[in-house]
């Protein structure tokens, strides 16, 4: 993945969001600044609401209270400023990769630019010889670069990114985060990147927010400041965040492992 | 404790079936050969069942008088009209279900209603509303194929996955992109194994409208050969009517493979 183009980055400001599914609340009361240009990760124990939160900040959910706001400049050629990178993909089967790369251009770009714009997005994610390919013929990996370059096509302000590489396989899940940690520190766009991964979250996360058991709140927010390019799998002083999320989180994992199965907690 | 010593049997890879070519054609043709030795032997009684060869010389005598094409046309004209009138309304009717909360509980509960009716016992009301001439016959058609395309075009839009909706929705497509390019490509196996279901119903009701009231198409054809004892002749209608099925089978099979090659 090389060369892509600058593009805007914007802030969402979360004041007060709360959610819940019937009886069920998932997040309470969560007030969350997201800066522009950076990468923040949301991690957590399952069914935290991490996803849940992701929906309500791109608009694909709405809170029960509360409310998101975006501050910032988009640029002139941004199609879709909040953008999202799904964890299952959903590329649709009856397009070939370029034809569902194309699906979010058609109707907003003329064919000839579109057409370019389909190209160079390929090209970044080197999917550049598997443009006529059917998604069924690829493997997890080569789906989510799909995926990643539908995302880049509209030139996003916001990427919103659900468990991106949760449903790869371990080799599959390191060479695309390499891939990812390079891009998304050249891009420069806001993101907001949701895994349950630790070494995803300290590899990438400018700002680490650490979600509490169902009902999800806000319990930590680390930071890192080294450049993302920078970073190492191996990076001791990495490592050691990871220990101490891992501590934060493993008492409430266990808590939800077991509310899920029923037991008491 | 008894030993287990030698090789590991090989036991199995799951009753996945085999295509065995030619098998199909052959049971087929085998079967024809049989009942025409047995016509031929004295064993089946050719007045109750016309031997195949008998069924062929009826079928090319129909065919040069033009009777044939007389009462094909009319059946064809029939099946293309009521089939093609009842599938349009029938999508129509179906998307607005599958799409609109509004519309899905009022439409279901009509299809529900009407659904379970032998659309038969409709042909004497058609035929009283619309004339004893082609409209109910078209009418009956369309109704009987209606129905059922409701039902499977509502069924493909709720399996199209949320995923892929959402997916568009996230990306700010607008609502009739998101049916023209997600919603309709998707539902379109549905559609299309329903239009199997409906070409099958529809050729059940023309028989069945054109035996009720009708000159021309295979079904008066049909039941003018039975009052005659005419046995040949009835046997090679009902071949027609079954070459009629094959075809249209085919043609959904084309159709499924020049729309679905995804798959």
């Amino acid at each position: 993945m090389r060369g892509s183009p600058p593009t805007s980055a914007l802030r969402l400001v979360l004041r007060g969001v709360s959610h819940a599914y019937r009886d069920l609340t998932v997040l309470d009361d969560i007030s969350l600044d997201i800066p522009p240009g950076e990468v923040t990760v949301l991690v957590g124990p399952s069914g935290c609401g991490k996803s849940t939160l992701l929906g309500i900040m791109g608009g694909l959910l709405a809170p029960a209270r509360g409310e998101v706001l975006c501050e910032g400049a988009v640029a002139e050629d941004c199609l879709n400023p909040l953008t999202y990178v799904f964890q299952e993909f959903s590329l649709l089967p009856w397009r070939t990769v370029a034809g569902n790369v194309s699906l979010v251009l058609e109707n907003r770009l003329p064919r000839e630019a579109r057409r370019t714009r389909v190209e160079e997005v390929l090209r970044i994610a080197g999917l550049t010889e598997f443009a006529r390919a059917w998604p069924r013929q690829l493997s997890g990996g080569m789906r989510q670069r799909v995926g990643i370059a539908r995302a880049l096509a509209v030139r996003p302000a916001c990427l919103l990114m659900d468990e991106p590489l949760s449903a790869l396989d371990a080799q599959t899940r390191a060479l695309l985060l390499d891939e990812f940690c390079e891009l998304i520190e050249r891009a420069g766009t806001t993101t907001v990147y949701v895994t349950h991964n630790l070494a995803e979250a300290v590899r990438l996360g400018h700002q680490i927010v650490v979600l509490s058991r169902r009902p999800g709140r806000v319990r930590h927010i680390a930071r890192i400041e080294r450049p993302i390019a920078g970073r190492a799998a191996s990076d001791p002083d990495l490592l050691a965040i990871e220990a101490e999320l891992w501590r934060m989180i493993r008492d409430d994992a266990a808590a939800a492992d077991r509310e899920a199965a029923g037991a008491p907690a | 404790m008894r030993r287990l010593d030698g090789r590991v049997p090989f036991r199995g890879g799951g009753f996945s079936p085999r295509a065995l070519p030619g098998t199909a054609a052959a049971t087929l043709i085998g079967l024809v050969l049989l009942w025409q030795a047995g016509a031929s032997a004295g064993l089946i009684p050719t007045l109750f069942l016309p031997p195949p060869a008998a069924i062929a010389v009826a079928l090319y005598q129909l065919a040069i008088s033009g009777e044939l094409w007389r009462h094909l046309g009319a059946s064809l004209q029939r099946l293309a009209i009521g089939w093609s009138l009842g599938t349009v309304a029938g999508l129509a009717v179906g998307l607005a279900v599958g799409l609109f909360s509004v519309a899905r509980a009022p439409g279901m509960a009509v299809v529900s209603a009407l659904f379970p009716i032998p659309k038969i016992a409709l042909v004497p009301l058609f035929i009283i509303w619309f004339g004893i001439g082609e409209g109910s016959k078209d009418a009956t058609l369309a109704f009987g194929v209606f129905f059922p395309t409701v039902i499977s075009t509502a069924a493909g839009i709720d399996a199209v996955p949320r995923g892929l909706i959402r997916m568009a929705q996230s990306f700010s497509l607008p609502f009739w992109s998101i049916v023209g390019k997600v919603i309709l490509p998707g539902a379109l196996p549905a559609i299309l194994s329903g239009f199997r279901v409906t070409a099958s119903i529809a050729i059940i009701l023309l028989v069945a409208a054109e035996m009720i009231g009708a000159e021309r198409g295979i079904g008066a054809f049909v039941l003018s050969a039975g009052n005659l004892y005419d046995t040949d002749n009835l046997l090679a209608g009902i071949v027609m009517l079954s070459l009629l099925g094959l075809a249209l089978s085919w043609v959904i099979g084309r159709l499924e493979r020049a729309l679905l090659g995804w798959r």
